[in-house]
């Protein structure tokens, strides 16, 4: 057998966040030092996973690796990657680290930053941890039981990072309004799931949770029709597809920076990457015939998104709000089901995840330092932090879709394939991103060039040594990927075939 | 008649007996303040007992032994495995216990109970059921009032005592209709009465009816379940533990011999009427769950709630369905001890069950904070603990069944578990002492706790993410029943 290293890297984290729980709590730095080992550990792993599967010219699901965990049902540790889910596991393992690196001055003793969360740093990272082998699970999973088993362990941890080191004021109606929101979902999804299993049981004798076998199970038109919508939107919710959006502004409002980081940045991509393996790739069939209601409720996010992305005044809501429109092509790119649309959804995960990320992280140093996210009230950031003003005004053109960048490499397919099946969303869908260019430079110029207010002058610092190479980390992807697609599209479009096939249109 | 296989089969109960008679006799020659090392005794003689058990009782192929009144099966041996380990846990929250853990008649009482259970199990017949049932109960009723000159908890003794004293006869009388009909008393022979068609569909309804009351107050399903909210807040914290747990597992294993055995040939009967108390039951539960501010009475009824969601295994009527229940149990009585563990723990010190008196918990004992935690997800059904795992089984073999309304029904009341659950830790972990001085008022915890609880949450991750070999044990023991 090859060398494990997808569970190696899903459970990394886990044994790490084991040992941050046995390590003393008076010891904050001990505790930062294994979260930031484990998290480079995985990141470097994740890095070689991606390497290996674009060098190597790689297709279908490699990496894999099975262990019988209940044989009676059906049920395997069955662990691979292809091209949809390597590039996220990647952006997983980079979320992580740069996670870590955001947070590590939040814990000093004498810090002054981020209203209420020095303490405890052995459970946060400890949990967020948790949450990551959750994440990495999910990517990783080729058994549908094990990827809800993943699933539900990158759900929960979200409640305490967020009740505890959130925000003062919302945390505990977000926190509990996102918790209820996603577990409805799961478990609807999940009901769908087990009928997935018997019936393929019934008809083909095999019970099994694998969706290798899942895929082959030729389920009739009218069960995957009524199955369907409930398993796409299960996992949607997630995903922030409109109309079921509603937690994810409050969830990372409220949300500490890292762990908004790492809810926007990857854990909407679980819910978008599971509705795609389980619903579209286990139910072509209902796929088809319902993608029109993907492709409305998607574009309405898209629209809708920016519109309320443009009227907010709070700087997390704004950001917030933008990954709902983001996420939303994300989704319309599933709807399209054809090459085009998928592959630049496939992408858009990837790009979304790390700029959202890198947004947030932005946001965050600014609120810590200014204690307040009232875009009118801030000003002339760039002065102070210019290290963080060029990240964001970088991640500001990977959202706008600027050529160059990787928001282009994914949105422009998107649109392209948007076209092919529906030329008026199309149409309609590109509304946003003249919006989204509106509402980026207008608050690029207000926060980073504007007049800085009298009270903050000499109180703001500049940034540290760690945030920037968290920043760095995170442009360099972007313009990687926006100036060389060839680091990345060949990869998706691998992953795209594969569900083309499924769809029956390749 | 008495074979070797006839004294396997009912090995656990003799050795407990055996422990039982020791304990009486050592402990009137333990100086009185030192009476507490009874609990030593018997935990660490009913985990001799479990690995004997275990390791030379285990039955080979399923036979009938004492004039067919016990049946030695891996149903039953799963079961009494399951009672004697949560005796075990239930001894060693006892021991720090102030009015109780000093008095060895607890114990005692605990032991006897357990032999009830452990016959409960197993019993194949209904004079011997009926005998096992009395025997779990009688002992229980004497616990629930064990606290002398405590109102509280004499009410708790006192209405458990009326409560199951009346429904213990209805179904009494529900035996001797059965017998009056069938014209015998043993399960197996009820079952062969019945396929030959000698009595008719309408009759049985009528007796079914009855036996599902007194079943139903055992497991506190709704409508017979009044009694759990007051009886858990009263009794002493361990033996409400004890209640909700073992004694609730004891209940199902009777439900799942006597119906899927006895009255397979009714299905029709019983499992629609299963299947509208299963939804009840966990709406009921959870909704009253909702608005608690104890924590011995929010656990009370989110035991009913989860009475309600293991029903669904029975209502599925297959192997699969047994076996979920069986495993459901396993999971739900490691949780829910360390849940009441932690009630217990944090309740000697504090001296309340109020959420209030949870703030700052995790400060207080990070410990007892992650303990809880544990305890509480596997309540609520997340990975990687017991619950989600069981929830998932008992769920699948739902939908296996047809029964996908009732599983929607489990589903939409696993949120709303989700959210009172949650709303605990909020305490635990959110919201701090007055003056924040957590350091100066730390909660230790006594060695005894310390063992069980730590035993527990092993379980508690072991069985929610290992599972195949419990599993498997599961599915054996159902494979019994058909």
């Amino acid at each position: 057998m090859a060398f494990p290293v997808l569970s190696i890297i899903v459970f990394t984290p886990a044994v790490a966040a084991m040992i941050l729980l046995m390590i003393p709590a008076q010891r904050k730095t001990e505790a930062r030092g294994v979260a930031l080992a484990a998290a480079t550990f995985a990141l470097l792993l994740s890095l070689w996973v991606y390497i290996q599967y674009l060098t190597q010219h790689m297709t279908g699901y490699q990496f894999v690796e099975q262990y019988n965990w209940l044989s009676a049902l059906g049920i395997s540790l069955h662990f691979g990657v292809d091209g949809m889910s390597a590039p996220l596991v990647l952006l997983t393992g980079v979320v992580m680290f740069t996670g870590v690196l955001i947070s590590w001055g939040d814990f000093d003793e004498h810090s002054h930053l981020s209203a209420g969360i020095q303490d405890r740093p052995r459970e946060f990272f400890a949990f967020l941890f948790i949450l990551a082998s959750g994440v990495f699970g999910v990517f990783a999973s080729l058994d549908l039981f094990m990827l809800f088993f993943f699933y539900e362990i990158a759900v929960f941890p979200m409640y305490l990072l967020i009740v505890i080191w959130g925000w003062i004021q919302t945390r505990e109606y977000a926190a509990m309004k996102l918790t209820l929101y996603l577990f409805i979902g799961s478990v609807v999804a999940l009901v769908g799931a087990l009928a997935m299993y018997w019936t393929a049981g019934q008809s083909t004798g095999i019970y099994s949770f694998d969706m290798l076998q899942l895929e082959k199970a030729g389920f009739s038109a009218s069960f995957q029709n009524l199955w369907f919508l409930p398993v796409f939107f299960g996992f949607a919710v997630l995903g922030g597809i409109w109309p079921f959006h509603n937690w994810s502004p409050d969830g990372h409002v409220a949300a500490p920076t890292a762990v908004s980081m790492f809810h926007a940045g990857v854990l909407m991509k679980l819910g978008a990457f599971a509705a795609l393996r389980v619903g579209i790739m286990l139910l072509p069939e209902g796929a088809q015939h319902w993608s029109w209601v993907i492709m409305l409720c998607a574009g309405v996010a898209v629209v809708y998104g920016a519109f309320i992305a443009f009227i907010q005044t709070d700087f997390k809501y704004m950001v917030g709000f933008s990954s709902v429109s983001h996420m939303g092509l994300v989704m319309l790119g599933f709807s399209t089901l054809n090459r085009d649309g998928l592959t630049g959804a496939g992408v858009q995960m990837f790009s979304h995840g790390i700029m959202t990320a890198l947004f947030f992280a932005v946001v965050g140093m600014i609120y810590d330092r200014a204690h307040t996210r009232e875009i009118p009230q801030l000003g002339g950031m760039a002065k102070v932090m210019p290290f963080a003003a060029i990240g964001f005004i970088i991640g500001g053109l990977v959202s706008m879709g600027m050529p160059g960048f990787s928001g282009f490499i994914a949105e422009f397919p998107i649109f392209l394939g948007v076209w092919q099946s529906q030329w008026l969303v199309a149409v309609i869908a590109s509304i946003s991103i003249i919006i989204t260019a509106a509402y980026i430079m207008r608050n690029i110029r207000q926060v980073f060039f504007g007049q800085m207010p009298e009270k903050f002058e000499g109180h703001i610092t500049g940034i540290t040594i760690l945030d920037k190479i968290a920043i760095t980390t995170l442009c360099l992807l972007m313009i990687v990927i926006g100036l060389f697609p060839s680091v990345m599209v060949p990869v998706v479009q691998t992953g795209v075939n594969h569900i083309l096939q499924l769809l029956g249109v390749a | 008649m008495f074979t070797s296989t006839a004294f396997l089969s009912i090995l656990p109960e003799t050795l407990i007996l055996v422990l039982g008679v020791i304990l009486l006799v050592v402990e009137p020659f333990m100086k009185e303040e030192r009476r507490r090392n009874v609990g030593w005794l018997t935990a660490g003689g009913l985990l001799a007992i479990l690995v004997i058990s275990v390791l030379v009782g285990r039955p080979a192929v399923a036979t009938s032994t004492f004039g067919n009144t016990i049946r030695f099966d891996g149903l039953g041996f799963f079961f009494k495995m399951l009672f004697v380990f949560g005796a075990g846990i239930t001894a060693l929250f006892l021991m720090d216990h102030e009015k109780v853990g000093q008095r060895g008649e607890a114990y005692l009482m605990l032991l006897a109970s357990t032999i009830g259970m452990c016959l409960m199990a197993s019993a194949a017949d209904l004079i011997m059921l009926y005998l096992a049932i009395e025997t779990t109960s009688i002992p229980l009723y004497v616990l629930s009032g064990f606290m002398l000159g405590d109102d509280r908890s004499t009410e708790a003794g006192f209405k458990y005592l009326l409560f199951g004293a009346m429904t213990s006869a209805v179904m009494l009388y529900g035996f001797s209709l059965l017998f009056g009909f069938a014209g015998t008393t043993n399960l197996y022979a009820l079952a062969d009465a019945f396929k030959s068609g000698q009595v008719s569909a309408p009759v049985i309804f009528g007796v079914i009816i009855l036996l599902i009351v007194g079943l139903s107050f055992k497991v506190s399903i709704v409508p017979f379940h009044f009694w759990a909210p007051d009886v858990y807040e009263g009794a002493p914290t361990p033996v409400s533990g004890f209640l909700s747990t073992a004694s609730k597992a004891a209940g199902f294993a009777v439900i799942a011999r006597l119906f899927l055995i006895a009255f397979s040939n009714f299905t029709i009967d019983w499992i629609t009427v299963f299947a509208v108390l299963s939804a009840v039951t966990m709406t009921v539960g959870n909704l009253l769950a909702l608005p608690q501010k104890n924590l011995k009475r929010m656990l009370a009824y989110s035991s009913i709630a989860h009475a309600g969601y293991a029903m669904i295994g029975i209502v599925a009527f297959s192997k699969l369905g047994v076996a979920s229940v069986v495993f459901y149990m396993a999971a739900y009585i490691v949780t829910n001890l360390a849940a009441f563990g932690v009630v217990v723990a944090v309740g000697r010190v504090v001296g309340s069950d109020e959420y209030e008196s949870y703030k700052g918990l995790s400060r207080r004992s990070p410990l007892l904070g992650l303990i809880m935690l544990a305890a509480f997800l596997s309540l609520a059904g997340m990975p990687p603990f017991a619950g989600f795992v069981a929830k998932v089984f008992v769920f699948a073999a739902g939908v296996q069944s047809g029964f996908v309304w009732l599983v929607v029904v489990g589903i939409l009341n696993s949120i709303i578990g989700v959210y009172y659950y949650l709303n605990v830790m909020k305490y635990v972990y959110l919201y701090r002492l007055e003056n924040e001085d957590e350091d100066k008022h730390p909660i230790a915890l006594t060695r005894p706790y310390m063992i069980a609880l730590v035993v527990l949450v092993l379980g508690v991750i072991l069985l929610g993410t290992v599972f195949a070999p419990w599993f498997s044990s599961a599915n054996a023991a159902a494979l019994n029943l058909f």
